[in-house]
């Protein structure tokens, strides 16, 4: 019994091993690419020292990280201010086991797989508001209430996409929202929920142009002015492991996850994980472009965005894509 | 099953003294951390009855979204506990009036719900095992619940309509970006030329 246990954790760890890692990995290749886009929009290499074309400058930088010094103000919660990096990390780690790779490519597949999206995605304020408060100090508060207010605003319209892709599969779960994209992916007949996901999530990720909670022109670096060593580190890596998720989220819910393009021979022998890898870091190029060549937005245009464009529009389009949907007699019913 | 029973405790430990905790902390964000504990740790509790849906929904809405905007207010607010206490005893007569209404209330609920089936209106709906939570709750909340559904969300609205009315105010002569205004600007609209003849200067009417 205790055997069976036993067997039960080991294999269940395992697993988990097996996901967690590479995305580790990922999460530390992506800041590279990020880091190299950005450097050939503007006509520099970007790093390129470390490593074969620099490819290990994460690794270094991670490593200077560890051996810095852990600084706590002595103003601050301790508890709360040691928390929220943690709180960060693990959140965003623990979005990723029900991201399927291939139908039978799991870690956890579950009735509600993208409610537990939805939900574990915006659990991520806490960390950063936990990060502002417990600084004790006026740049990281005034950051973590920008990026609460932020993430609370764009959430809504996400939830509305979620829903209109919902209407078209009939299942919440993300095996079957991946499967009813065979045919057409949703970012065909959904394209304008396609643009409005995709610029929420980059409001949600508090990437540029929406990075006003760390604008450092004027908040120095929102909520993480504080931090340091390797609690800054689990900050910036939980941000690029959460960046990574939306994309992913994305190409699950509009790009058709581990789908090929077409069903035709060279296509569909490439493996089914590489190709939700191919989705992802599509989508992930598209955000790193976006940071190089955008300017930063404004406060209240943020809020302008979210709630007097974003919100009417998805409403409006879940009502239009339901409509057509009853009209039509397309509705998934089992 | 031991198994099971182990993290049921656990969970409902955890539940309770979390809540226990939110009445008895000082520090109000504290409280408000607490509050959010409580929140998961229910709907872990959800979670393990296989109500995935109702766990899932307590995460979304009450930690992703009630209990933001309670730190959110809390935070900002700065609520000084130690003059909020000073009133304890003059309001103990209401709280202890609320609490004994809403304990007579759920005694009323759980005995009618216990030993008279019939008080309750039930849905006629057949529910399979097969069929997923939140497709079953979707096909009673829907159908034979649509009116209570309709009730409650009307509430809502009306309770956010007054929460809007109660703090809007209209301030004059205040600056506002209007975005189409800007865009449709012309060339012509803030833009002119003028000869200027020396020695007379030119009387621009606006």
């Amino acid at each position: 019994m205790i055997n069976e246990y036993l067997n039960i954790i080991f294999l269940d760890v395992l697993k988990i091993m097996l996901l967690l890692v590479p995305v580790l990995i990922a999460v530390a290749m992506i800041v590279w690419v990020d880091r190299r886009v950005w450097g050939l929009v503007q006509l520099r290499r970007g790093p390129n020292v470390v490593g074969p074309f620099g490819l290990l400058q994460t690794a270094a930088d991670a490593l200077k990280y560890i051996f810095k010094e852990i600084i706590i103000p002595a103003g601050a919660n301790k508890v709360i201010f040691i928390l929220a990096p943690v709180v960060t990390m693990s959140l965003a780690l623990l979005a990723w086991a029900v991201i399927p790779f291939g139908e039978n490519i799991y870690v956890a597949n579950i009735n509600v797989g993208i409610l537990y999206l939805f939900a574990v995605s915006s659990l991520g304020v806490y960390g950063i508001i936990m990060a502002g408060w417990a600084s004790n100090s006026k740049y990281p508060f005034l950051g973590a209430l920008r990026s609460a207010a932020q993430m609370v605003s764009y959430e809504v319209s996400i939830g509305f996409i979620i829903v209109t892709v919902l209407l078209c599969v009939g299942s919440l779960n993300l095996i079957d929202i991946v499967v009813a994209q065979k045919k057409v992916w949703f970012a065909i007949p959904l394209f304008p929920m396609f643009v409005i996901f995709f610029i929420s999530a980059l409001a949600e990720t508090n990437r540029p142009p929406f990075d006003l909670p760390e604008a450092e022109a004027e908040l120095v670096a929102g909520y993480q002015t504080e931090y340091s060593g390797m609690m800054y580190a689990l900050f910036w890596l939980g941000e690029y492991a959460n960046i990574l998720l939306m994309c992913a989220m994305g190409s699950i819910l509009f790009l058709g996850g581990w789908l090929p393009p077409a069903d035709i021979f060279p296509l569909n022998a490439i493996p089914s994980p590489l190709w939700l890898v191919l989705k992802i870091l599509l989508l992930f190029v598209a955000f790193a472009l976006i940071k190089a060549i955008v300017p930063r937005y404004r406060y209240d245009q943020l809020m302008r965005l979210g709630w007097k464009v974003f919100l009417p529009v998805s409403l409006v389009w879940v009502i239009l894509v339901s409509g057509f949907l009853v009209y039509f007699k397309m509705l998934p019913v089992n | 099953m031991l198994a099971h029973a182990l993290v049921f405790y656990l969970f409902s430990f955890i539940a309770i003294s979390s809540s226990l905790a939110v009445i008895s902390s000082k520090n109000t964000v504290h409280a408000v951390f607490f509050l959010i504990l409580d929140f998961v740790s229910i709907s872990c509790l959800f979670i393990m009855m296989g109500a995935e849906y109702l766990g899932m929904l307590t995460l979304i809405v009450y930690v992703g979204a009630v209990a933001v905007l309670f730190l959110f207010v809390v935070m900002m607010l700065n609520v000084n506990f130690k003059d909020l206490r000073t009133g304890f005893l003059s309001y103990l007569p209401f709280g202890l009036l609320i609490g004994i209404v809403i304990i007579i209330e759920l005694g009323m609920m759980i005995g009618t719900w216990k030993y008279k089936d019939s008080f309750i209106k039930t849905s006629e709906i057949q529910i399979s095992s097969k069929v997923s939570n939140t497709e079953a709750l979707g096909n009673v909340l829907y159908t034979d619940f649509i009116h209570y559904f309709q009730i409650s969300g009307i509430i809502l609205l009306v309770a956010m309509i007054g929460a809007i009315l109660l703090t809007f105010r209209q301030k004059e002569n205040l600056k506002r970006q209007d975005i189409t205004k800007q865009v449709s600007r012309e060339r012509d609209d803030g833009v002119l030329l003028e000869e200027v003849e020396s020695f007379k200067g030119v009387k621009l009417n606006d």
